[in-house]
């Protein structure tokens, strides 16, 4: 019968590696470095640098996905593999408002409110009934919901190449004999800018305090008088957005939208969201942009590496994080559930 | 006048085991009641009953509100704070938003709320910036009592507030929770393993055994009782 009386854990047993405390100092010198890398790198070689701020703002896709991995991931558990496909869905939607007329910035908006929608209803509607029995069924759930997302999509909008407006135009700016397409800048402030507003939402107000307090300990925030069940579907929808975000802000970098568009950029979401630590929204960020430089670098400048290995050697970071450091650059501990 | 909560015959179950048979008590507005018995007599769960952590049948009501079909966070608005056995603080997060989710379901200003609670916690206002989880057990202790005062609640759940601490600090606990309740009149429904502390503390007390009531009364009466003496008290 004590059994019944202690469900709780024991009080002694700290949850997770709370320990672990705060990022160890050599991951903050190890990016200070790489920074003053790219710094030099960039003065000495303008080719350098146009090819440092070009996979600053592919990485920047990328930490937006991952990040909305992180998100999904930490508010229930699961990892979502529907996520790339439900951005792309999202920029088809931002697609049809212009056709139907909206200017592209009006149907990027309509377009995160509807993300915002969608992914909350996804939540209640598929993922919440499913996770009471198993987080696995959930993780299986969200496979399904990606060849469905495909299929839809297709079969609405076909699958040949559509053609969006370009949101920043094709101007290209010159600093000091270095040529920066606007298009680059603009989808590192939209994206960095949308990452500043989810996490100051998360920080410095009661609905982000409460969504933390709710995916660390649903009951005890439930204790306190916090809808559990809200502020998880409120996650889901916050990585729709981030989701549909970084859609948007990749499909003027492949010039072409159609049905494969997010496939890759999950795959790089997913290395980005494990080496920054599973569990760690700046970690996501971080691990994106990183990501989007090096392989950018690398393909440039190791002949061995063509543009063809790039997918694979995102699999390799991922593997080789996993292995070496499953907790990732600021993670407290490894993967637990899934 | 009714009192302020009122159980009865309240059943809850864990899957296939039934935990509690019939429980009934009531606690009067502005008074601390203990619930004494064994490991396994359905303490913790009589409180988890009312708060709604785990399903339960009967009737529950509180000042005329009954609260059984509810769920935990509907029955934290209506004015009871639980803090639940292993204390219940996030570690994760700092002092401060602990503090701050304890007053999640009320507007307005916090600051003389929180004023008050550093009145009665002190140190609690220079370790704000911290995370909860660098706490010492006893200070997570007393964290979780002062979040569920920012509750400003209408009932205080307290489910083993000594377990783990070092003797004197569950004197200090005490303490605090008899000056809060003598005086903000704040209404206790505390589960302790010490009766002796317990019914110090408390104007009434409930004995449970496997899921019962076995005996209640006023603590004086209760400390005088053989049964309680031998099985609680230990003289």
């Amino acid at each position: 019968m004590t059994a019944l009386e202690r469900s709780s854990p024991p009080p002694g047993l700290p949850r997770r590696g709370a320990a672990l405390g705060r990022v160890v100092p050599p991951v903050g010198v190890l990016l200070v470095a790489a920074a003053a890398g790219l710094l030099v790198g960039s003065l000495r070689s303008a080719v350098f640098a146009q090819l440092t701020v070009q996979g600053l703002a592919l990485g920047a896709v990328y930490g937006s996905l991952a990040l909305a991995l992180v998100l999904v991931y930490r508010a229930t558990g699961v990892i979502n593999f529907a996520q790339g496909e439900l951005a792309m869905a999202t920029t088809y939607v931002a697609y049809q408002l212009i056709q139907w007329g909206l200017t592209y910035w009006q149907a990027f908006f309509a377009t995160l409110a509807a993300a915002f929608v969608l992914g909350m209803v996804l939540e209640m509607a598929l993922v919440r009934p499913v996770q009471h029995r198993s987080t696995i069924a959930a993780v299986i759930v969200t496979v399904g919901l990606f060849v469905l997302t495909d299929g839809v999509v297709t079969w609405i909008w076909g699958g040949a190449f559509k053609y969006m407006p370009s949101p920043f135009g094709t101007a290209i700016y010159h600093v000091g004999g270095v040529a920066i397409a606007r298009l680059y800048l603009g989808m590192l402030a939209v994206v960095l800018v949308s990452v500043l507003l989810v996490w100051a939402l998360f920080q410095f107000t009661k609905l982000g305090l409460g969504m933390r307090a709710a995916a660390l300990r649903p009951a005890e925030a439930a204790l306190v008088g916090v809808r559990v069940d809200w502020m998880l579907a409120i996650g889901w929808g916050l990585a729709a957005v981030l989701g549909a975000v970084a859609g948007l802000m990749a499909e003027p970098s492949q010039y072409v939208l159609e049905p494969t568009l997010m496939q890759p950029i999950l795959v790089y979401a997913f290395a980005a969201a494990v080496l920054g630590g599973l569990e760690s929204p700046a970690g996501a960020v971080v691990g994106g942009l990183a990501l989007g430089v090096s392989l950018n670098l690398i393909v440039q400048y190791v002949p061995e590496v063509t543009s063809e290995l790039q997918l694979p050697f995102a699999f390799a970071v991922l593997l080789a994080v996993l292995l070496l450091k499953p907790a990732g650059l600021f993670g407290r501990s490894a993967a637990r559930r899934v | 006048m009714s009192p302020l909560l009122e159980l009865e015959g309240v059943e809850a179950r864990y899957g296939p085991v039934q935990a509690l048979h019939g429980i009934s008590l009531s606690v009067e507005e502005g008074s601390i009641v203990a619930v004494l018995g064994p490991n396994g007599a359905g303490k913790t769960t009589t409180l988890r009953a009312i708060s709604g952590t785990v399903r339960r049948s009967g009737r529950i009501v509180l000042a005329g509100r009954p609260l059984e079909r509810l769920g935990p966070d509907r029955v934290a608005r209506l004015g009871v704070a639980h803090v639940p056995e292993g204390r219940g603080t996030f570690s994760e997060l700092t002092v401060w938003e602990n503090l701050r989710l304890g007053a999640y379901t009320r507007r307005g200003s916090l600051a003389p709320e929180l004023e008050r609670v550093f009145s009665y916690f002190p140190w609690l206002r220079e370790r704000r910036r911290q995370e909860a989880g660098t706490l010492s057990g006893g200070e997570q202790q007393m964290l979780a009592l002062a979040r569920a005062f920012v509750q400003r609640p209408r009932l205080l759940l307290l489910d083993e507030p000594s377990l783990g601490l070092a003797p004197l600090l569950v004197a200090e606990l005490f303490r605090i929770v008899r000056e809060l309740n003598e005086q903000e009149g704040l209404t206790v429904l505390v589960v302790e393993q010490n009766a002796h502390l317990a019914l110090q503390a408390a104007h009434a007390g409930y004995v449970l055994e496997a899921g019962r009531v076995s005996l209640s009364g006023p603590s004086a009466q209760l400390r005088a009782n053989d049964a309680v003496r031998r099985s609680y008290l230990g003289y």
